[in-house]
């Protein structure tokens, strides 16, 4: 999608005539959804790993081996109790934020900016060479590039999974059939725990991505307005 | 539709300079075409009005500073109340009575020394057993004192079924008893009423919904593995529930209430557990 657009007049340190340009690059619902989602995974993994405390282990009870042991003060709800809680509030936050996201995205057609498509692929390469220091910059002529697009979509996608796989661990009765597709009630939580490493993975190179890519990009975020983007908006 | 609008607003932030763009472009009936008409008009700003707007937008984003009211602690505990109590009512609507828990073939059950042991206070509450008997009471036609004996007489089901603690582990093991739902029967319950509750000889309590009670696989268990409940497994009488986790099976019943009151909910739903925690 092509945001709207608009020039600055009599931007700080340019010529009059030929003034800033700003692109409305992140409509108000994806914004919203970005932020609450934010909050809430932060939330649902501080939480998850506080629920894994109890039990860290992906094998019998008896005789138990513990698959790691996660410090307590990197996790929240301070209990099993008190985690589950959390969990089970925000799980609705996570779940309500990405349904609204979807439909906005699919109703407004917005989603064109984002959704990694098969013509997006041979554009992954070249990015994926540019960024880790041995190939030039491809040219930038939309908001997302192609590995942007790859990644966004992913994640969604992993969000998806974890919805699911959470799904059939907290109802392996009345979705038994959703386990059964997961291997079995261990193998949901083995999935459900590999996911959200999957999803730290994205946040940490979307954070290193944020901090590489400047103030501009990161308020466009917040306000939506990107200045000075580095393609041609129209 | 929504560029049409993007940039509409865009250009409605130049004042009343809007004469030179055709303001029936931003019809959403208008097509593509004139959506990158009304995107390639460029409006201009001032940077201080650039500013302004931008201020704008970002206070649009204050309805997610109410997720802040989870930080305050005066706030939180109701809220993350209010959030358990939500999970609670959908698992509610979520229960079949039809769904089955999944059972298993007997090699996959676990070894009943390796079926775990979570008791609350202590392994054995010295139940004594010639004299025990389960108390009934409540919204039922036959209260009273039941023995062991009476209970055995009715029909009895075994099965091998998962039993899902919310530490997270599970184990598959093999119970056999009588259906709550024919104990249920017997005793003349009014099943119309919504709450059963129990209390235990170790001081544990629990409650159930009716429509758990009544599901076939809801057991009154007096045996696992084909043999009578060890003092450590909630001997003589427990709760086998395979569509709930753990702790709402109680072990060493000691009495029984059919209830539209639910005057004491259980042990860990008190400490702040979930209620109904159906899987």
């Amino acid at each position: 999608m092509r945001g709207a657009v608009i020039e600055i007049d009599g931007a700080k340190g340019r010529e009059s005539d030929e003034g800033a340009r700003a692109v409305y690059e992140h409509p108000l619902p994806v914004r919203l959804c970005h932020w609450v989602n934010s909050v809430a995974l932060f939330v649902l993994i501080g939480s998850g790993l506080q629920i894994f405390r109890a039990f860290p282990s992906f094998g019998a009870k008896i005789p138990q081996k513990d698959l790691l042991h996660w410090p307590k003060s990197l996790a929240i709800g301070g209990w099993l109790g008190g985690a589950l809680q959390w969990h089970l509030t925000f799980m609705w936050i996570y779940i309500a934020s990405g349904l609204f996201y979807l439909g906005y995205q699919i109703f407004s057609g917005n989603y064109r900016q984002v959704l990694f498509l098969p013509r997006d692929l041979a554009g992954v390469w070249p990015m994926v060479k540019h960024y880790f220091f041995f190939g030039g910059k491809p040219a930038v002529n939309e908001a997302y590039n192609p590995l942007q697009k790859h990644a966004y979509t992913t994640v969604f996608g992993l969000g998806v999974l974890s919805v699911v796989t959470g799904l059939a661990i907290w109802k392996p009765v009345q979705f038994s059939w959703l386990a059964w597709l997961m291997g079995g009630f261990h193998w949901a939580r083995v999935w459900h725990f590999a996911i959200m490493w999957a999803i730290l993975l994205f946040v940490f190179g979307h954070l290193v991505m944020v901090i590489l890519h400047g103030w501009n990009n990161f308020v466009s975020m917040l306000t939506g307005w990107k200045k000075d983007p580095e393609y041609d908006p129209r | 539709m929504v560029e049409c609008l993007l940039g509409r607003r865009a250009m409605d932030l130049q004042n009343d300079d809007a004469n030179n763009v055709d303001s029936k472009s931003t019809d959403a009936a208008s097509g593509d075409a004139k959506l990158v008409d009304a995107t390639s008009v460029s409006p201009k700003i001032s940077e201080r009005r650039f500013r302004q707007m931008n201020r704008r937008e970002l206070l649009k984003l204050t309805p997610v500073i109410a997720l802040g009211a989870f930080a305050i602690p005066a706030l939180r505990e109701p809220l993350l109340k209010q959030g358990l109590r939500f999970s609670d009512w959908a698992s509610g609507k979520l229960f079949r009575s039809a769904q089955l828990a999944p059972t298993f073939a007997d090699s996959a059950v676990t070894p009943l020394e390796k079926f775990p042991l979570n008791g609350y206070d202590v392994d054995d509450p010295g139940v004594i057993f010639e004299n025990w008997t389960l108390s009934v009471s409540g919204a039922v036609e036959k209260p009273g004192e039941y023995s062991l004996s009476q209970i055995q007489a009715l029909p009895r089901t075994r099965q091998n079924t998962r039993h899902v603690c919310v530490e997270g582990w599970d184990v598959i093991g093999r119970f056999g008893g009588t259906r709550l739902s024919e104990f249920l029967n017997r005793i003349g319950a009014d099943t119309t009423a919504p709450f059963i509750t129990v209390s235990c000889a170790d001081d544990y309590y629990e409650s159930l919904d009716m429509a758990t009670a009544l599901h076939p696989q809801t057991l009154l268990c007096y045996e696992m593995y084909d043999r009578p409940l060890t003092r450590e497994h909630g001997a003589p009488l427990r709760l086998n529930i395979p569509t709930k986790i753990g702790y709402k099976q109680a072990k060493y019943l000691t009495e029984l209430k059919v209830t539209r009151v639910l005057d004491r909910v259980g042990y860990w739903e008190d400490q702040g557990y979930s209620w109904f925690y159906g899987l």
